[in-house]
């Protein structure tokens, strides 16, 4: 393994990193006078960043991949295809945010360089093979969450959630950590290969209570049931872009390693494993779509919908299966989609004195007010409610396909029934908004970063999304297969 | 013969045309397409029907479309086209393409026009696939289809809640037969492993004899089979029993009332009694039945009819009891005779409706006759119309000479061949319809005497008063939907005070002559349709070329008969005359005082002996009562409280619970998250 292959397989996360550290030295130079040169430099640099994986993902042809620095890091067509994902979904963030932040004064340049390297924490985690890797991409794009929850550091919400974030954080790592050093106590390694090596003849019991404590911390990353309870108070506290991230950027790399981690190194143990996930699965279905029923607060209604989400995304990585794998890479997709387009449309409301809209009496009547953002949250509610012909739904449609192929018919119907407790409130949002009387002004104008990523949205999820069905089925294959090769 | 194709579907292009674009296309146009494929259709048919006639034609079938291929089960669209479809064919188009020119004038204010017209032709496309059906199942195809049509013309003034209720009547009652039929198509192809009609027919001697087991009996296979079949007729026929719907279904206009609701839809049940003739044959039970409901239908209508005051519903009345002839006359074996007199009684009945719609026309909607009187001078060409009409309905013609009206040549050959056929039914049979050409003829002339003679009575009427006094400032409330029977509106209105003994200063107008075209040529028919064709329909086995089944020996006897049972329709049909002339023209006290002194029988017959009523207390209000029990107690009460309510309450309280959950605490946040790993461990390990 030369070094010059290790540094092109991680061209991706050096060259965000040297674009950090530069951006960092350009912003204390130019203070505030720079953010904006600031925003669109980091914008630049992880569009290139995208370019290249994208570069990495067809050039590696499946299913081979590429060891980098002595099996720590891995490229291949999964990492590769979730670090796009990521990326894109960075630089959406960074499109939505500065009209925002400068309305309450903190649009400052450290939260694009925040927000880079955040990223280059995930594009690790992400391509992590060994469990030290792993831990260093999680606390590096942690870290840069903690800061970010508290970005708005005068107001006290936003200093609560940084608080309970970090605090919770430390607890969740706390306990991945201690997974982690079970596994290596039982399998003498931090090694993905290695521990599937060392555990093919069984498995003793320490060895499962480690897999089942980095499970936990992991599900704790993915706000998944009964490690959410954070999730609620930190969207809702946190300034609404960075709540836009989190739901998006975050969550596909939580989700990517717990996939790696799950179906890699635990590959033959999935009967230990999957009833955590089943479990999982269901519960956050079901307090998502509880939980938000009750709330008058659109972020935290938002972030109860996330939840809920994830509960979908679990049911692919339950079926332990190719298919379901490629179901949830699809799920990812169209997920952020849909969370970015409706993060979006809540950060262009604002009413005439700047206060934002974040509740449902402020959007009474929106159809009337602000038809074309309306309009665009219709599509987006009934893209998550998973209504046809929307994109959301195929969403759905592919990860129940994949359980009722792997035999998990009991799980996909129970997830199909709680869905539908779910519809209630995404329906709530349109009822709303077309069917309320309007009161209150509203902003008339919204930057055009907003106005290009809302509408993006709005045609994605739009009926026109299921012509990007061939090319997305085929790249969530491919990522899928590269994490099947070995097996 | 491939004319047929464009006889058959043309219609169904029209009413595609215009049913589709509607408003778009504009009244003309619409009208003028659809009356246009009518008229092409209908000479396309008559070459048909005069080369079966001069027996230069015969029967073939042209298959147009594969529709079902299933196992045994297999048959197709196909057109059969034969003597008896040929009769059908020209019936159908000739009154249809006369009722879509009449209706020119008597719908001319009318904002819906293209929609009736489509629906005209819609219907008319679905009659002719019945009568063109080779099979069972398109049969049924096209009994629905004019089922459907049938249900959207009589409610086709919607906004009138009477034509809404009397559309699902004629709907849900007609259901009631359809079950009949198709349990007797279900049990042909049972017994048969066939719906084509031909196979069936030529296997049908077979089975005399065979039993089936049905509804837990050992019966005649034949005799279950036609009975079904039959119950089918008697809905789509209005016979005794399923008969309630059609004189309601004359909240319908006019020109569907002549149409659909004498000429050919309600024949439906005759003509298939006719198409299947040989299997009925076979089943001598059946045909029993047939008998006897035909002819207590026929008399059962006929006392009704004579009590009535509004002109439709004595018409409708009139042809429910003239369907009774047509099905008694099958029933004993004369299916040329029942045919014959379907043929006739369509020109006249049409004919008699066409010549009502022109008088409501002229007395500005006013439909009962206590308000008309002295019509005679007034509309003269409606006048004498309507005598042709009544002339050919009651009969009249001289035995001698044996020429006479329509009804008379086809009406005498059924009472000679009920009492030709020996039996006891046949002749009682003969004896039913013998007192209904009697009451026929009494309230065939008491409608003319009341409408056309006497003196004028329209000033008690409200629709002239309306039209005398509103004038042409009419308000809109007055007449909101403009949905009346008749678009005839606001017109003659003269400025009172000009009273003029009965007349309230109103002057009836005779209809336009889109009107009196159809009327004209229908008088023709009336006239001339009896002694012309007799001799083809009654007489001719090779006419009919095996289309029906010929009873040879029967004709025999029908013309064998005495001389008294020859002349018992004309001799009562004088009797009637008389009666009714005493009664209304000579002295008018006498129906009054015959009402009174017969007090029960009269309110008998003119509650239409309760049939309505005891419908109601028997079917009716049980439904209601399930229906209620079931909305209530079983729909709302439990589906709905333990299935969606409950769901929503579980769903709702869980909300609460997960809102509680949520503390804002910390602590609780991490005892929770631990909480869940010492689970999770827990379950992993045991």
């Amino acid at each position: 393994m030369d070094y010059a292959t290790s540094l092109y397989l991680t061209g991706a996360e050096i060259g965000l990193s040297i674009s950090g550290l530069v951006l960092l030295l350009v912003s204390a130079w130019g203070g505030a006078r720079v953010t904006r040169l600031v925003t669109i430099l980091a914008a630049a640099a992880l569009f290139g960043a995208a370019i290249f994986t994208g570069h990495l993902f067809t050039e590696l042809s499946v299913p081979a991949a590429g060891d980098a620095f002595g099996g720590l890091y891995r490229a291949d067509d999964f990492s590769s295809f979730a670090k796009i994902l990521i990326y894109l979904a960075v630089i959406a963030c960074l499109m939505i945010t500065p009209k925002y932040l400068a309305a309450n004064g903190i649009y400052r340049s450290e939260y694009p360089i925040l927000l880079l390297f955040g990223a280059v924490g995930m594009s690790m985690m992400v391509s992590a093979v060994d469990l030290i890797t792993l831990y260093i991409g999680l606390e590096l794009s942690s870290l840069s969450s903690y800061v970010l929850a508290s970005f708005a550091r005068d107001d006290v919400r936003s200093s609560e959630a940084g608080l309970k974030y970090f605090i919770l954080g430390a607890l969740a790592s706390g306990i991945l950590l201690y997974g982690m050093s079970l596994i290596y106590g039982f399998a003498g390694t931090t090694d993905y290969a290695a521990i599937r090596l060392a555990f093919i003849g069984g498995i003793e019991t320490g060895a499962l209570f480690g897999i089942v404590f980095v499970l936990a911390g992991l599900a704790f990353k993915i706000a998944a049931v009964p490690f959410h309870m954070w999730t609620p108070d930190v969207y809702e506290g946190a300034p609404t872009p960075v709540t836009a991230f989190f739901a998006s950027a975050p969550k596909v790399a939580a989700v990517a390693i717990l996939m790696r981690i799950a179906l890699e190194p635990f590959a033959d143990h999935v009967d230990s494993w999957r009833q955590i996930v089943v479990f999982a699965a269901l519960a956050s279905i079901v307090v998502g779509a509880l939980g938000a029923i009750g709330q008058d607060s659109l972020k935290r209604l938002l972030a109860y919908s996330s939840i809920n989400n994830v509960g979908f995304i679990l049911i692919g990585l339950a079926t332990a299966t190719q298919l379901g794998t490629s179901a949830m890479m699809t799920y990812l997709v169209i997920y952020v989609v849909m969370t970015l387009g409706s993060f979006t449309a809540l950060l262009m409301l604002r009413a005439e004195d700047g206060r934002p809209f974040e509740t449902f009496s402020d959007i009474a009547g929106l159809a009337t007010r602000k038809p074309a953002i309306a309009w665009c949250l219709l599509l987006l509610m009934f893209s998550l409610a998973g209504i046809p012909p929307l994109f959301g739904f195929w969403a759905k449609f592919v990860v129940f396909r994949a359980a009722v192929e792997a035999d998990l018919i009991a799980l996909a119907a129970i997830g199909i029934a709680a869905s539908v407790i779910g519809a209630f409130y995404y329906l709530k949002f349109v009822k709303v908004m077309f069917f309320d009387e309007a009161e209150g002004s509203v902003v008339k104008t919204s930057p055009i970063g907003q106005w290009i990523v809302l509408i993006l949205a709005g045609i994605i999820v739009s009926p026109l999304g299921y012509f990007l069905n061939g090319l997305l089925d085929a790249w969530s294959s491919d990522a899928a297969a590269s994490l099947f090769y070995l097996v | 013969m491939s004319s047929i194709l464009i006889i058959v579907f043309l219609p169904l292009l029209a009413a595609i045309i215009a049913g589709f674009g509607n408003r778009a296309l504009g009244n003309t146009v619409a009208k003028s397409i659809t009356t246009g494929a009518l008229f092409v259709s209908c000479v396309l048919s008559w070459p048909i029907f005069l080369g079966f006639l001069g027996g230069t034609a015969t029967a073939e079938v042209v298959q147009v479309l594969t529709w079902v291929r299933s196992g045994t089960l297999t048959f197709d669209w196909a057109l059969r086209v034969d003597t008896l479809t040929a009769v059908m064919l020209v019936v159908i188009t000739t009154v249809s393409a006369l009722v879509h020119l009449y209706s020119w004038g008597y719908m001319d204010e009318d904002p819906d026009q293209p929609r009736f017209f489509a629906y005209l032709s819609l219907f008319t496309f679905a009659m002719l696939m019945l009568v063109t059906a080779d099979n069972l199942v398109q049969m049924f195809f096209g009994w629905e289809g004019v089922g459907l049509a049938s249900y959207l013309l009589i409610g086709f003034w919607f906004r009138k809640p009477s034509a809404n209720a009397a559309a699902i009547k004629a709907f849900v009652v007609n259901r009631v037969g359809d079950l009949g039929f198709m349990l007797g198509i279900f049990g042909t192809y049972l017994v048969f492993n066939t719906v084509s009609i031909p196979a069936i027919l030529e296997a049908a001697p077979a089975m005399s004899g065979a039993t089936i087991g049905f509804l837990g009996y050992r019966m005649a296979t034949m005799d279950v089979l036609c009975i079904l079949l039959f119950i089918g007729a008697m809905g789509k026929s209005a016979q005794l029993g399923l008969h309630t719907w059609l004189p309601d279904a004359m909240e319908g206009p006019t020109p569907v009332s002549a149409l659909i609701h004498a000429a050919t839809m309600v024949t439906a049940g005759v003509f298939m009694v006719c198409r299947l003739s040989p299997m009925f044959e076979t089943a001598p039970v059946a045909l029993a039945v047939v008998t006897f409901i035909g002819a207590a239908t026929c008399l059962f209508a006929a006392t009704v009819g004579t009590t009535q005051w509004d002109i439709k519903r004595v018409i409708a009345y009139s042809t429910c009891s003239q369907l009774g002839y047509m099905f008694f006359a099958a029933g004993v074996g004369a299916y040329g005779v029942a045919m014959f007199h379907l043929f006739t009684h369509a020109f006249f009945k049409a004919l008699l409706f066409l010549g009502a719609g022109s008088v409501i026309h002229a007395m500005h909607h006013e439909q009962d006759m206590r308000y008309y009187g002295a019509l005679r001078k007034e509309i003269p060409l409606t006048f004498w119309a309507m005598l042709a009409g009544t002339l050919a309905i009651t009969g009249v013609g001289i035995y001698w000479l044996h020429a006479g009206f329509a009804g008379f040549h086809s009406k005498d050959a059924i009472l000679e061949a009920a009492w030709g056929r020996g039996t006891e039914l046949g002749r009682f049979a003969f004896w039913m319809g013998t007192i209904a050409a009697l009451l026929t003829s009494f309230y065939s002339w008491r409608l003319m005497f009341l409408t056309f003679w006497g003196k004028p009575r329209w000033i008690e009427s409200e629709h002239i008063q309306h039209a005398v006094h509103a004038g042409h400032d009419e308000p809109e409330d007055h007449n909101p939907a403009r949905q009346e029977d008749s678009g005839h509106d606001v017109t003659h209105a003269v400025p009172p005070p000009e009273y003029r003994g009965g007349t309230g200063g109103y002057h009836p107008h005779e209809s336009p002559v889109s009107m009196l075209v159809p009327l004209g040529v229908l008088t023709l028919g009336a006239i001339f349709a009896g002694f012309v064709f007799t001799d083809a329909f009654v007489d001719s086995e090779t006419f009919w070329a095996g289309s029906i089944y010929y009873n040879e020996g029967l004709i025999h006897e029908l013309h064998e008969v005495p001389l008294l049972v020859k002349l018992a329709a004309s001799i009562v049909m004088l009797l009637g005359l008389t009666a009714a002339w005493f009664a209304y023209i000579k002295d008018t006290s006498i129906p009054e005082k015959a009402a009174d002194q017969l007090g029960p029988i009269y309110h008998f017959f003119y509650n239409k002996w309760y049939f309505d009523e005891l419908y109601r207390y028997v079917f009716l209000k049980p439904a209601f009562w399930f229906g209620r029990v079931f909305w209530k107690a079983i729909d709302m009460g439990t589906i709905d409280r333990f299935g969606p309510n409950g769901a929503a309450w579980l769903v709702s309280k869980g909300s609460v619970a997960a809102k509680r959950f949520q503390t804002g605490y910390l602590y609780s946040y991490a005892l929770v998250m631990l909480l869940g790993l010492v689970a999770a461990i827990t379950w992993v390990v045991f």
